[in-house]
């Protein structure tokens, strides 16, 4: 079956107002094949597979299946032509167990039986080397289970075409060896997979070709065996740049933050931060590493004076009063009359550290409005801020007045990073700064956090690319299921170290 | 393969537009009215048989005909365009409040109660002030109850507004069935204890006082420090939290002005025009005003306008089931058609209907 065109397209166009999300696209993936499609965020991968996969409609061109051509114009359209998609958020039912979940929505005319349908599900995990427990609930799971059951799902439905959304976001690095090994094994079974991601080293690792997207248009297809990071970057990209981050020396080193046993319990009574202590020093990037929801948000959140802790202190040494004062319990606004310099960049930029209606100087305004005794705003200084920011950090907008909705995501970073930095802080808290952001707009932010550094700041920072974290961070702590696992030095921890701590609190939850 | 539906692709498909420049939005809605125009005039006259030029011609009449229709139609701009000044600072926080109908209405029975009480009992200036507060007062109390259990216990201000409504009803006709002495429920106007006319004019002092207000409330949303409080409250509570604003101190102040802003209204419907009160005195006002001000986007200035067609039509029909001898149901059928196609053009403000293009393959 190998070399067959499974599925073709052919000059695929879709706009969306005057955005052109895909323009003339046109790529093939052959059975027994693993295809890439590699492009920075709103290059229109997802889009692309979108419209493979029924949900949504091209605007012109052709899509072939073994040469055929096709209309798909539904989820159920693809379905029939054995077209699979996993999705980046999983659409599983909780309560349901595994193989309830894989049945779901199936019309079977035949008496149905769910030990038929439990022992199929178990064929297909042994076929391809799946590790699941076909009668586990959902919220019982991991994420990288909860995976493993959309996969199995499409695969019990028939799928031959499969199309994988950027799956190894969420997951730490052994499983997502584990995920590539499963791949590979259907690939050999004939399958055509499509695995849309924006990690270069996965690509090379994993896939036989590479497509690359750039703003919409198709760049072009290459062989993984004869290309190399540094070529794709540049299709990717559209020019060399140079992927190095440069880590000086942490500075005039002092404790600046003391976070001393922190228990958070959140509403659904679930502890979300079990006994955390660290300290975050001036003139140091302190990395924070962990799956997704290990409580990376509620920690931060809790030293923002946004979160209710439970028991814990977090102390702040005043390098100007020299005093040291208890943050625990204080609102924002007591924080900030203490005369702690405190930034914060909100993991949800547009719902949290923004106002998305609002045009940029009315966003800067929201740290500085109260000033003054007068109760009418003054807009003249949010309006130089404003420009400053528009001019420094090169932020691409019509002018100052446009609402921040309209910018782009890495233009939206940029304004809410520059307004906290204005601020002069002496703690800078960044979650997940460059989430969703062009390779060039990233470095931007890297380049600010390291200035920041440079500048004295206790600058902490929340990612999830445990590359950029080991190339970034003078240390990394490694946060698993609410706890503090381990903290590494970044200039000596490997990935692999990283990626074990990261699950060793689920491993361990045993042992209590 | 499966591909044996030949089936056709969509015909259309909807499409976020990129914002539009000022006039051609402006053409757009302008569209909306001749098209709404158009469509009436086919109802009229399938409906009635009557020359539908004739019938606009009566609308019109019936709002500019001679000055005093037109002063009744500023007078009745100025009244409900007050009560949506009113509802729009809570609206613009995300605040629904639907009791703008009974804090209008206690506001006014506050006037009343004290032009009936106190009216002989203390000097002109000394009443009108007691008014102005007693009104206020009401207002305030009426709109600050849902406020403060909304941000206490997050109760859903939309039923307790609403609720609030029917309390308002009721002590309303308690207070006729108490104190009319005459057993008919209707209270006999008082205009001896009424606020003063300006000019000798009847509605002038409503038209000017709700003037300021527009203005005040206009600057009030855009250049203060409470105004500025309010939208970001509106528009995200998270960020309001992350920035360290108050939001629960937030939505009681607001709503504090949004109640003191129907008390006045109040005042003006009861102590200025109609010098008496009875169940119906605001006329669903308190509801016509969300629409008002929704469909100026809670811009004060705007709200002139959408305030000018709401009344508009209002006048209009009235004089044409007069006029013609219609049921009023043609004339609201009439009204119905303008508001759809006014309303409904703001989707096409914001988006854009895509046609396939024909002759695709395979299609």
């Amino acid at each position: 079956m190998s070399n067959k065109a499974a599925i073709e397209l052919k000059n695929i166009t879709k706009t969306f107002g005057s955005v052109v999300a895909n323009k003339d696209v046109s790529l093939t993936v052959n059975r027994g094949e693993i295809l890439s499609i590699l492009g920075e965020n709103g290059s229109g991968k997802t889009t692309l597979m979108n419209m493979i996969s029924g949900i949504y409609f091209p605007d012109s061109g052709q899509i072939y299946i073994d040469g055929e051509p096709v209309l798909i114009r539904s989820p159920k359209d693809a379905f029939d032509y054995k077209i699979g998609m996993i999705h980046q958020h999983f659409k599983l039912v909780d309560v349901f167990s595994a193989t309830e979940n894989i049945i779901l929505g199936l019309k079977s005319k035949e008496k149905f039986s769910i030990k038929e349908a439990a022992k199929k599900v178990a064929e297909i995990s042994n076929k391809y080397g799946f590790e699941i427990d076909p009668a586990k609930k959902i919220y019982e799971m991991s994420v990288s289970e909860k995976q493993t059951v959309e996969i199995i799902k499409v695969l019990y439905r028939g799928a031959d075409i499969l199309i994988l959304d950027e799956p190894t976001a969420v997951l730490t690095p052994q499983e997502t060896q584990k995920l590539f090994s499963v791949l590979r094994r259907m690939r050999d079974d004939g399958k055509a997979i499509i695995i849309i991601t924006h990690k270069l080293h996965e690509v090379l690792s994993l896939s036989d070709r590479v497509a690359v997207l750039r703003k919409g248009e198709y760049i072009g297809t290459v062989e993984t065996a004869a290309t190399n990071e540094s070529e794709l970057t540049e299709m990717m990209v559209g020019k060399k740049i140079s992927l190095n981050i440069e880590r000086s020396e942490p500075k005039n080193v002092a404790d600046r933050l003391v976070v001393n046993g922190l228990d958070c319990i959140n509403r659904d009574g679930v502890k979300v931060l079990d006994d955390v202590s660290f300290t975050a020093r001036s003139g140091e990037i302190l990395g924070i590493a962990g799956i997704a929801g290990s409580g990376q948000r509620e920690l931060l959140e809790a030293i923002a004076g946004l979160q209710k802790v439970d028991s814990g202190e977090i102390y702040y040494n005043n390098p100007k009063t020299k005093a040291t004062d208890n943050l625990r319990d204080k609102t924002p606004m007591q924080i900030r009359e203490l005369g702690v310099r405190l930034s914060f960049v909100p993991e949800d930029r547009l719902g949290m550290g923004l106002v998305g209606d609002m045009d940029i100087v009315d966003n800067m305004m929201l740290r500085s409005y109260r000033k003054g005794k007068s109760m009418f705003l003054e807009r003249k200084a949010p309006k130089d801020l404003a420009m400053r920011i528009i001019e420094d950090l090169e932020v691409v907008t019509p002018n100052e007045n446009t609402p921040v909705r309209r910018l782009s995501g890495g233009n939206v970073q940029k304004v809410l990073v520059g307004r906290e930095i204005a601020a002069s802080p002496t703690v800078l808290m960044a979650a997940y700064p460059v989430r969703g952001l062009d390779i060039n707009s990233s470095y931007t932010i890297y380049n600010l956090l390291n200035n920041q550094k440079e500048k004295g700041v206790a600058v902490i920072f929340v990612g999830e690319d445990l590359d950029v974290l080991i190339e970034l961070c003078d240390r990394i702590l490694v946060i698993g299921g609410g706890r503090v696992t381990g903290i590494v030095d970044g200039r000596t921890a490997s990935k692999e170290e990283i990626g074990l701590l990261m699950t060793k609190s689920a491993k361990g939850e045993g042992d209590e | 393969m499966v591909n044996t539906k030949k089936a056709k692709a969509q015909l259309f498909h909807i499409v976020k537009r990129e914002p539009l420049a000022w006039y051609y939005a402006l053409l757009i809605r302008a569209a909306a009215i001749v098209l709404a125009l158009i469509v009436s005039a086919v109802v009229i006259t399938l409906l009635t048989e009557k020359n539908p030029i004739e019938v606009y011609a009566s609308m019109i009449n019936g709002a500019f005909g001679s000055s005093l229709r037109i002063w009744s139609l500023l007078q009745n701009i100025a009244i409900l365009l007050c009560v949506s000044l009113a509802v729009t600072p809570a609206f613009k926080m995300r605040f629904w409040n639907c009791g703008a109908e009974g804090q209008v209405l206690v506001g006014g029975l506050a006037t009343v109660s004290v032009m009936m009480f106190l009216g002989d009992k203390l000097p002109t200036p000394v009443l009108f002030l007691v008014m102005l507060i007693a009104s206020v007062l009401a207002g305030v109390i009426w709109a600050v109850l849902p406020a403060v259990t909304k941000a206490l216990w997050n109760t859903n201000e939309t039923l307790f507004t609403l609720m609030m409504n029917y309390v308002a009803i009721q002590l309303v006709a308690f207070f006729l069935k108490t104190f009319v002495k005459n057993g008919s429920g209707v209270l006999s106007p008082m205009p001896q204890y009424g606020l003063p006319l300006l000019f000798g004019k009847a509605y002038l002092l409503n038209i000017v006082i709700v003037a300021i207000l527009t203005v005040l409330v206009y600057i009030y949303l855009k250049y203060t420090k409470q105004g500025y409080e309010i939208s970001v409250v509106g528009q995200s509570e998270n960020t309001a939290k992350y920035i360290g604003i108050n939001v629960k101190k937030v939505i009681v102040r607001t709503l504090v002005v949004s109640g003191a802003l129907c008390g006045i209204a109040g005042l003006l419907i009861v102590g200025a025009t109609n010098h008496t009160i009875s169940t119906d005195t605001v006329g669903g006002r308190g509801f016509t005003a969300i629409m008002v001000s929704w469909l100026a986007k809670f811009n004060p200035i705007f709200m002139v306008f959408t305030t000018f067609l709401i009344v508009f039509l209002e006048k209009g029909s009235q004089q044409i089931s007069t006029d013609f001898r219609i049921p009023n149901a043609i004339s609201d059928i009439v009204t119905g058609i303008i508001l759809f196609f006014v309303i409904g053009c703001e989707f096409f403000l914001q988006y854009k209907i895509v046609f396939a293009k024909s002759g695709k393959e395979n299609a």
